[in-house]
Parts: C-alpha cells; structure tokens; sequence
C-alpha cells in the first residue's frame, strides 16, 4: 500500500512522517515518532487512555487516523513539562497520589486539561463530566477528582 | 414500590501470602563505587509502589537516605527467586529479604569504614544523611561515598549482602485438617448504606466507612491510595463487575470495556478510610498485606445492606438489578 505523508506539530515541533494509509495517530505517535505518552488501552475508544489534544479539542487517537491530522496542532502529556517543571496538572496528580500504575494517567491529564482550558474553575460535577470517558483501575477515581480541582485552584491562584 | 435504605456491616481476616509449596523471596544489595545501594528483586511493582517501599527497607536498614538507594526489579530469569507479586506478600516477603540483605551490606560497609577510621566496626554508626561516624564522636565520621570508593578500588570488598525470607510450607494434620496457611493477618471492617429501589432492583451506596489494621503503614499516603482504590473496587466486585454474568452459562459476558461494568467516576460512594496500625510480629518493621483486603469487606458489607433494605439475601455476584428483582419476585410468591 502507498504510504501517505503526514505532517503536523507535535508538543510545539515540527513532524513529517510517512505512514500507511489507515494507520491511527496512536500508532504514529507511539511507534513512528515515539511518543509513547498516549497509551493503548482498548483501541476501540472505550477506555480514553490514547486521548490527545488536536486542535485544541480532546481526541482518542485510537480512533483518529493518522492522515486526518495534516497541518493540526496535536498536544500529548509528554508536552506539558516545561523546562523541567511539572505542569500544574501533573504536579497536583503527584501530590494527590492521584495515579497508582499509571497507565491512565496521560489521558485522564489530557481529558483534564481540555477542562481547565475552558473551565478554569470547574465545580466537581464538571470534572467528573470531563472525565467520565476515561477508565481508571485503580484509584477509585477520588484522587483524579481531586488532583484536578487542586490544579484548577493553583491555576486560579498564578493568575490572580 | 418505594427506595428502601438499608445498612450493613462485615468485618475480614485476611491472611498475607499463602502457603504454597513453601513461599520463599530473596534480594540482594550492592554498593555501586559511589555509595549508592541497587536492591535486586524478581518481585515486580504493578502499580501498588512497591518500589519506593523497598527502597525505603533498604534505606533505613543500612542508614543512608531513601534516594540512594536504587531498585532494580522485573527480570525473573536474572534476578533472585521470587514467588510472584500476589496475595498481597509484596511488601511483606520480599521486604523481610531485603532487610536481612541490607543488614549484610551495612555489616561490609561499616567494616570498611573501621578500616578507613582506624576504629572498631561496633563502635561506629551511620547519621542516616549519607554519612559513618564514631558513637559519641561524630566528628571522626567519614561519608559513605568514600567507604565506597575505598571498598572498590583500596580494599578490594564488595560491599553486599544476601536476603533469602521463607515461610515453610504448613501441611494440614492427618485427623484435624488444622494447619497454618499464613504467619500474618490484616483485619478490616466496613459499614456501608445503600438505597435499594425495589422497583427497578437498581443499587446505590451512599456511603461506605472502613477501618483497617494493617500493621504498620510503612508509607501512610501509599497506604491510604491503595485503601480508597480498594474500597471502589470492593464495591465494583459487588454491584459491577463478571465476566460471567449467567455463571456457568457464558451468555452475555462482558467482552470490553463498554459491557465490562465498573462504576465511574460519577458513581462514587462517600468513602472513609480510617487505618489501625498494629505492628506484625514477623513483618518489615511490622507491616502486613493491605493489598487485597482492601477490596473485600465492603462485599458481604453491601450485601448486608441489601437484605436489611429489601429483605433479600443476594449470595451470588454481582448484585444486579436482575438478581434482586427476581430474589423480590420469589420471596413475594413464597
């Protein structure tokens, strides 16, 4: 099968790939490009693991064909550190022993951040809203609840 | 047809390990030429920190700071025997073999130290900041960092240890039957209220409060994510989750995560965690297996509540809207 070139930005850089048609953004992601942050969980878009930001809107990049992303800005969690300092919203899963295995982690941060970049003060119902399409095994999702309205109050706090 | 509140409560005993063939794990500690300490295992962390806890065990055994200590786990060809990471035995297994192998290691490296000194081994102690001075003169100290290099490239001394932790196999007696399937016991208690509409059948835990005894907490924050995680899956394990619905009928079982049912972030009970630490006998410095029993005494706890709010007793899992229908259908009918 022809393969069919694809470029966009990743986390602020530039990316050109050539992929098979048909191939998911996870799969580029991960294994082209090697940003192994999106995870794979159920590749069937049940289970928001492989979640990713286009455009600023939350994708599951199981779901996305790589080929569709031409041109879009694409954000994952191995972006969101700055200069070696934690994103608020990874700072406040740490701090709230928010992520045990960790495997949902990236997606329940991206879930959250398309939250907080609407919402900045989101009450409790809308987070759980936002992060209703991600599956967690092991927390009891409590922590996760926690860890975001922690990062919003600290997001509240900087700009205030 | 009304919602019905009902209350339940359930207490567990929940042994830490089994008793398999014998159930051994071993570690081994070594020194790397700057005085960091790499404690290998073949015991694995799934998630449930048990690296950090070994680290921690290692640390406070040799008396160096937890971030020198490095752990080097996963390859089960290469590395020590371990039994497996289940049954709740991480911490407390492998935890007890790392102590004895760190007690080792320290033994080497205060020898080396004495050397260094000038002094007897016995009379020296370590500050726990990264360094080994003499008891009552902590001024004739020297860092572990040079004990290290000394003991690499001067003295010719690896310094290292060897854990091996057993708990033998227990047979049962030939008459009784009776026998010891563990050396430890962790307890827990749930009391959970729920509401019952015994129209539809459906289930809603309002809240659940648990209390256990878990030994000593070795990292209190660990402990109390791995209980809040714990106390949701218990209720996931009694309202939710099969892969076997019709048991042993294997229509309809889950396939994925759309028809494999757990309870979402906007189905989450108000919990409490209270911890009762009551130091194991036998444990590293007295700590059992929360691990699994976490997960266990809000079960019979909903069941419980169950029956005192619709008068049925469910004793199959999970408690499905169906099941208590039909429990509801029988017992109107009798």
């Amino acid at each position: 099968m022809a393969k069919v070139p694809v470029q966009f930005t990743l986390n602020g850089s530039e990316k050109a790939e050539f992929v098979e048609s048909g191939t998911t953004l996870l799969h580029a992601l991960r294994d082209k490009i090697g940003d192994t942050s999106p995870k794979g969980g159920c590749h069937q878009g049940t289970c928001g693991a492989c979640s990713v930001i286009i455009d600023g809107e939350l994708r599951l990049s199981c779901l996305t064909l790589a080929e569709t992303c031409n041109g879009t800005d694409i954000k994952t969690t191995a972006g969101l550190a700055e200069g070696g300092v934690l994103h608020p919203l990874q700072r406040a899963f740490l701090d709230a022993f928010a992520t045990q295995c960790g495997f949902c982690t990236p997606g329940m941060i991206m879930a959250a951040k398309v939250l907080l970049d609407r919402t900045p003060n989101p009450s409790r119902e809308e987070v759980i809203e936002a992060l209703s399409g991600n599956i967690c095994r092991c927390t009891g999702y409590e922590p996760i609840i926690q860890a975001v309205l922690t990062a919003a109050r600290a997001n509240s706090q900087n700009a205030a | 047809m009304a919602i019905r509140r009902g209350r339940g409560v359930a207490a567990i005993n929940y042994p830490t390990g089994m008793n398999l063939g014998g159930d051994p794990t071993q570690a081994l500690v070594h020194s790397t030429p700057t005085g960091n300490f790499t404690v290998t295992l073949s015991s694995v962390d799934l998630g449930q920190g048990m690296k950090q806890i070994m680290a921690q065990i290692c640390a406070e055994t040799i008396g160096v700071p937890t971030d020198r200590v490095i752990i080097d786990t996963a390859d089960t060809d290469t590395g020590p025997h371990c039994m497996g990471t289940f049954a709740s035995r991480g911490t407390h297994r492998a935890g007890n073999a790392v102590i004895q192998a760190a007690k080792e290691a320290r033994q080497v490296m205060l020898e080396v130290a004495a050397e260094e000194l000038e002094v007897n081994a016995s009379d020296l102690e370590t500050d726990g900041e990264g360094n080994i001075q003499v008891k009552g003169a902590p001024q004739k100290s020297i860092s572990i960092f040079d004990v290290a290099l000394s003991a690499h490239f001067k003295r010719g001394r690896s310094i290292s240890g060897r854990g091996m932790f057993l708990i033998p196999r227990s047979y049962p007696e030939k008459e009784t039957g009776a026998m010891k399937p563990s050396t430890c016991y962790a307890h827990a208690c749930t009391v959970a209220e729920v509401e019952v509409d015994d129209e539809t059948g459906e289930v809603t835990v309002l809240t659940v409060k648990n209390i256990f005894e878990i030994g000593r907490a070795l990292n209190p924050k660990m402990v109390e994510q791995q209980l809040v995680g714990g106390s949701w899956m218990g209720i996931s394990h009694a309202l939710y989750e099969t892969t076997e619905p019709y048991y042993p009928n294997r229509d309809h079982g889950g396939t994925d995560f759309n028809q494999y049912l757990m309870p979402g972030p906007g189905d989450l009970a108000e919990t409490e965690i209270i911890v009762l630490e009551r130091p194991s006998a036998d444990g590293p410095f007295g700590a059992k297996g929360p691990g699994e029993m976490c997960a266990n005494p809000q079960i019979p706890a909903v069941a419980n509540a169950v029956f005192d709010a619709v008068g049925v007793r469910i004793d199959t899992l999970p408690i499905t809207p169906e099941r208590i229908l039909r429990a509801l259908k029988a017992q109107a009918a009798s």
